[in-house]
């Protein structure tokens, strides 16, 4: 029998969405080859209330492991656990979300286990030579398939290739205790510093409305601040050249250096389209341009293209996108 | 303060990549190479870490064909004391293979901190680093976008989405380092010319047989880009058009 295990994710004691996205994924795995999904959850007292939503997404066993001094994620904690759980378990496949938790965790789990893992994995089976999965390489130019034969196959899953299926089912609850103390961790969170609260992430955003030195000064971000939210559901994303000037948090930059992102909608505002801010961004769905020079290499991705001033187009967009809206 | 910086030598991202005869393979020949993005900045870090503390010593490492010693001679010509490079015919994609075979290099070296970068542009994986930590039983933090070492300590900030961790270990450590902490130095004259006399030890790596393999590589297909639709404000209801009825989106 085919058993997966999906590490949970959690975020001060909340589940994020790449959480659910791990457990569909295995869930999916399980059931083309007849199978079991487990979901391992940590956190402090009170995690356990999570356990049924992991259920409804395919887990058939939530293995929770609560402890007071697990509010804070611990990598050392959950490598551990996870990978004294995994010697157990006879799991054929291990999934982990490519997310900065996750990205962090799965190599470990892999190093204690003694077996190779695959990164960033936007697509994988199981076939009689082991799990065949797919990802990118080289700059994001290049898709590449691995096949992994070691056992247990360990995965982390780009963000957002796998979207949640909610089936109804409740998992069955099984408690689990941390591996180690959390006390004798050797890495020790201090503090967590948020970034803007209540904005959707990067890498869960449907649209992303991004900006470049187009824009002429940071406060002309306002502007795209302004169509992010008409929007509704955007983040907003920029290029190294306005990161370096410090127009915008380095953590917004998209790019071969930064983050990667495949949203539905990428609004590129008076950005070049340098082949290292395409590497972040070429795999969008559809792809908009606005830029005053119209041999700009941006338009040669970009599905739609407007030329001219950006402080005179994106305020007109910001307008026609709210009226569209209100039209739903 | 000893640092040991793993360095990966890749081709040029902005070269236009052909697949190999057989389908599964970036065919090389012909490519530029250059030290991998990140690694260059975890050079860096490490020079700015021992410049600050007025001593120690920065020993860069990389495991592939001859040809990465151009990285290396590149590492030493920016302030590294020495390197080693770790002989094979290929670096293998099997990431812990590779951490394998560095960690059992680095194992009695007695670095108080072993630098990564946060991945490496070809793979694009970021594994070679924690798995290199859990092989010599070390801390590890990944994804390091500030860094400050005080007496067998470190602090560091580490990146998440739309938040960021500030956290606290002991030395020796592992980090991998992401953008935003230091840009490369260009090597001086005076360095090229001190590179060349700083030593650099070759010996054959201890690879494992893979257990991760390419089985095939593919070029995404083009997109079919190109299209403009107008000039300035007049043309943003024809977008708003097209965004609602063509891509579906709004
Ligand atoms: C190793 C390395 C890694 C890198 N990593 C990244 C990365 O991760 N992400 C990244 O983005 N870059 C990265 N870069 C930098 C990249 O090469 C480009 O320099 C950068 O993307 C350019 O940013 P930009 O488009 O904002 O600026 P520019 O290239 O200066 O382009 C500005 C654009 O705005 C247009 N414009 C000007 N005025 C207006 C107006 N009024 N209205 C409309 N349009 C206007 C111009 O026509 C121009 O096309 C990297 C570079 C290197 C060497
Ligand atoms: N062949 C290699 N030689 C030396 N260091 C390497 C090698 N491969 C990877 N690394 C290091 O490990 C990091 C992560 O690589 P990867 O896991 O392949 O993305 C790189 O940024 C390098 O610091």
């Amino acid at each position: 029998m085919t058993k997966v295990l999906a590490f949970a994710e959690t975020r001060a004691g909340e589940l994020r969405k790449v959480a659910l996205e791990t457990v569909t994924a295995a869930r999916t795995l399980a059931d083309k080859n007849g199978g079991e999904v487990h979901a391992l959850i940590m956190g402090a007292s009170g995690i356990a209330s999570k356990a049924p939503q992991l259920g409804q997404h395919g887990a058939d066993v939530v293995l929770v492991v609560e402890h007071p001094a697990l509010a804070n994620h611990s990598a050392e904690v959950a490598a551990a656990t996870v990978a004294g759980r995994a010697r157990e378990g006879g799991y054929t496949a291990l999934v982990f979300s490519a997310s900065a938790q996750g990205k962090d965790l799965a190599p470990r789990v892999a190093a204690k286990l003694g077996v190779p893992m695959a990164a960033d994995v936007f697509s994988f089976e199981l076939t009689s030579s082991g799990i065949v999965a797919k990802h990118p390489g080289y700059a994001s130019k290049v898709v590449q398939t691995l096949t992994l034969t070691a056992q247990p196959a360990i995965l982390s899953l780009r963000p957002g290739a796998f979207p949640p299926v909610a089936n109804g089912k409740a998992g069955r609850v099984e408690a689990v205790a941390p591996a180690m103390d959390p006390a004798t961790a050797r890495v020790v969170v201090k503090e967590i510093v948020q970034g803007r609260t209540g904005k959707p992430d990067l890498g869960e955003a449907p649209v992303i409305v991004s900006g470049g030195r187009g824009l002429k000064a940071a406060e002309n971000f306002r502007l795209v601040e302004e169509l992010a939210e008409a929007f509704g559901n955007a983040a907003v994303g920029c290029t190294r050249a306005v990161a370096d000037d410090g127009w915008r948090p380095q953590s917004d930059q998209i790019g071969q250096t930064g983050r990667t992102v495949s949203p539905a909608l990428y609004v590129a505002v008076g950005i070049s389209g340098a082949i290292q801010h395409l590497a972040g961004m070429r795999t969008a769905k559809t792809i908009v341009a606005i830029n005053r020079d119209k041999e700009a290499p941006i338009f040669k991705i970009a599905d739609y293209g407007i030329v001219g001033d950006a402080l005179e187009i994106v305020p007109a967009l910001t307008a026609a996108v709210r009226e569209a809206k209100k039209g739903h | 303060m000893k640092i040991a910086v793993c360095i990966k030598r890749v081709p040029d991202m902005e070269s236009r990549f052909r697949i190999s005869a057989d389908g599964k393979v970036v065919e090389e020949a012909g490519l530029k190479f250059d030290m991998s993005d990140f690694d260059g900045y975890a050079v860096e870090v490490a020079l700015q870490i021992t410049e600050k503390l007025g001593q120690g010593e920065v020993v860069v490492v990389s495991l592939g064909p001859d040809a990465v010693q151009e990285a290396l001679r590149k590492a030493l010509s920016m302030g590294a004391a020495r390197a080693i490079h770790l002989k094979a015919d290929r670096a293998p994609v099997d990431g812990f293979a590779v951490a394998r075979a560095l960690a059992a290099e680095l194992k009695s070296g007695g670095y108080d901190l072993i630098m990564f970068g946060k991945h490496a542009m070809d793979t694009m994986s970021g594994v070679v680093g924690p798995m290199t930590a859990e092989l010599l039983g070390l801390p590890n933090v990944s994804a390091v976008s500030k860094l400050d070492v005080v007496q067998g300590r470190a602090t560091a900030r580490r990146e998440l989405e739309g938040a960021a961790e500030i956290v606290e270990f002991p030395l020796p450590a592992v980090v991998s380092i992401d953008e935003g902490i230091a840009r490369p130095r260009y090597p001086s004259l005076k360095g090229i010319m001190a590179a060349k006399k700083k030593p650099l030890e070759s010996k054959p790596a201890q690879l494992e047989a893979p257990r991760l393999e390419v089985t095939k590589t593919e070029l995404p297909p083009d997109r079919q880009g190109g299209r403009i639709i107008g000039e300035g404000a007049a043309a943003v209801p024809e977008l708003v058009r097209l965004l609602q009825t063509e891509a579906k989106v709004l």
